[in-house]
């Protein structure tokens, strides 16, 4: 019942797929000839594939050229001439770097404040006002500042990830279910061990939430900061080739950033099966 | 109060801060009872008098608004080892297994212990309990006896003078109730266990307890009477009610929960709280109101 439901679901994606692709190639085969409205600015800009021809690569270009990324992932042609594969790595370690240091902040941070109602009221003006900042808006402040612009983009990684895993963690340790501290008042167990025994697995499941919600966001954030600051990155990789005007590549980066943040999610949707727990 | 008693409570009070800055909620007041070593005492009452929030503060989970606990000499002034809570909910850490709940328990009493020795202690407690097999098991996969048994097995297992039960057994269907209260009576009986309880079960009170206190509803509720057990010792279930004495008893306090304990609100107004009465009732001279003592240690 169950498999024969997936396989339908399967079957069904494979079908959607497939007329999307059709569409794309009918798309691209029919329309020919010059947009008529284009602002002639834009034309001049855009050159020659204003004129006609393939304004837009059909997919088997696009399949082409995502095979020529996977075959050969990590060449380094000089700083505007790098393998995909590199500068998925590039991001991915800022990505790491800011998302890891914004745990190590968060989670602690996050225990505080969900423990201790004080801490919970003082901190809160101040997380209130900093959470709907975009990231972004701190760039400029950070490249001032660190005058660095790797640090100043796992900087703002970092800012961005850090508000949901601070936000889970203190709801996940304030709404641990009395009777377990009671039990453990009752077992005279320390605080530090009530922490890490019952607090710390207690608050898991929602601590991994916000885990996956920051990474995942900081996976959108990232490339658009490469975009803002250059030099390397995923983000730098589809600001270059959109100079290039190389459409191509740019559906191959678009492809490659959603398969990347689909594995990322995954990986920590594995790791919160591990904590989770059933009442 | 008497000294050979190992719980004594003392005036014990409770208030609530009332809704949206009203008066305080007094939940009970000038609170008096004891209880002696190896005994096993019952608390019947309505839901919401506060039985719960006696317990917690005999736990040392709550603290009282007037008045004290003393357990053997001291005054509790917050929770302790000696003393085992089995909660209302079973209170079971979901992420442990039952070996691991109880291990945690274990390790909490005797730090230093090497992990052979917790591992043979709490098997010991799991055979005791009748759950050997569902060592591995956490507690999402047992049923809810098996549950509960966890939680006896959690609170016998650090070995405390006084287990506290908040109505352990209220959640579960007759049979499985059946079973646990015969393992509950099996193990007091070896252990000499002091024991308090929750209960709403009349039967369950009189195959357990030594003597039933009963509380009148809230708020500023009071022990309004205490009822010893006139059944002998050493009850069975399929037994006790068969004793001359136990209709009487069931009467009285079936009485008592369905009409007295509003009325007896009134009634209590005039005697002295440190000496609620205590009532034998028993078979002999049908008719005849039962024995008033007015010593409540009797
Ligand atoms: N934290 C609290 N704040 C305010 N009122 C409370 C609080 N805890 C308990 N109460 C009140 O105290 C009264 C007694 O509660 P308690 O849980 O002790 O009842 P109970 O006798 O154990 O009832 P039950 O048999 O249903 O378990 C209730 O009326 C409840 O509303
Ligand atoms: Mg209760």
């Amino acid at each position: 019942m169950e498999e024969s439901k997936s396989r339908h679901a399967l079957a069904l994606s494979a079908l959607l797929l497939a007329l999307f692709l059709g569409g794309w190639q009918l798309a691209i085969s029919g329309g020919g000839g010059p947009v008529p409205d284009m602002d002639p600015e834009y034309a001049a800009l855009m050159g020659d594939i204003a004129k006609g021809g393939s304004a837009l690569p059909s997919p088997l270009d696009v399949a082409k050229e995502m095979w020529r990324h996977i075959s050969d992932p990590f060449y380094d042609k000089g700083p505007n001439d790098k393998g995909i594969g590199i500068q998925l790595a590039y991001s991915l370690t800022r990505v790491l770097i800011g998302f890891l240091i914004a745990t190590l902040v968060a989670i602690p941070l996050g225990f505080l404040i969900g423990m201790s109602p004080l801490f919970y009221r003082a901190l809160d003006p101040f997380i209130q006002i900093l959470k709907p900042i975009s990231p972004l808006a701190w760039m400029p402040l950070a490249l001032y500042t660190i005058k660095d612009s790797d640090i100043s983009s796992v900087f703002v990684i970092f800012i961005c990830s850090i508000w949901p895993m601070l936000m889970n963690t203190a709801f996940g340790v304030a709404s641990v279910r009395r009777d377990w501290l009671n039990v453990a008042k009752t077992l005279e167990v320390g605080r530090l061990r009530t922490a890490f025994r019952v607090i710390l697995p207690a608050a898991a499941p929602t601590i991994m939430t916000g885990m996956r919600i920051a990474l995942a966001i900081a996976w959108l954030v990232i490339v658009a900061a490469e975009m803002l600051v250059g030099g390397t990155g995923v983000g730098y990789f589809v600001w270059n080739e959109w100079n290039n005007l190389s459409i191509t590549n740019i559906i191959c980066a678009i492809l490659f950033i959603g398969l990347v943040g689909m594995a990322l999610d995954q990986a920590l949707h594995g790791l919160s099966k591990l904590v989770t727990y059933t009442e | 109060m008497d000294r050979n008693n190992l719980i004594s409570v003392e005036g014990l009070a409770r208030r609530f801060p009332g809704a949206g800055g009203d008066d305080p909620v007094t939940v009970f007041d000038d609170l008096w009872f004891a209880a002696a070593k190896g005994e096993f005492v019952c608390l019947i009452g309505h839901s919401g008098c506060g039985k719960s929030t006696i317990l917690n503060i005999l736990a040392g989970i709550d603290r009282p608004t007037e008045g004290t606990v003393i357990v053997d000499g001291k005054e509790v002034t917050g929770p302790s080892l000696d003393r085992a809570v089995v909660f209302q909910g079973h209170a079971l850490m979901p992420w442990m297994t039952t070996m691991g709940n109880i291990a945690f328990a274990v390790r909490s009493r005797w730090p230093r212990w090497p992990r052979s020795k917790i591992r043979d202690h709490c098997q010991a407690y799991i055979d005791m309990v009748h759950l050997t097999g569902s060592e591995n098991k956490k507690p999402a996969q047992l049923s809810g006896g098996m549950r509960q048994r966890v939680g006896i097995a959690r609170a016998l297992a650090i070995e405390p003078r006084i287990m506290l039960l908040d109505e352990p057994f209220s959640a579960l269907d007759a049979l499985t109730r059946g079973a646990l209260q015969d393992e509950l009576l099996d193990i007091c009986a070896k252990t000499r266990q002091t024991t308090f309880m929750i209960t709403h079960d009349i039967d369950e009170a009189l195959l357990l307890a030594d003597r039933i206190l009963l509380m009148t509803n809230g708020p500023k509720a009071r022990i309004a009477e205490i009822v010893v057990n006139t059944l002998p010792k050493g009850r069975t279930r399929s037994e006790f009610h068969r004793h001359a004495n136990y209709y009487p008893l069931r009467n009285h306090l079936i009485d008592f929960l369905v009409s007295r304990s509003e009325a007896l609100r009134e009634l209590v107004a005039g005697v002295d709280p440190r000496k609620p009465p205590a009532v034998f009732p028993r078979a002999e001279e049908p008719g005849q109101p039962p024995a008033v003592i007015a010593d409540a240690t009797a």
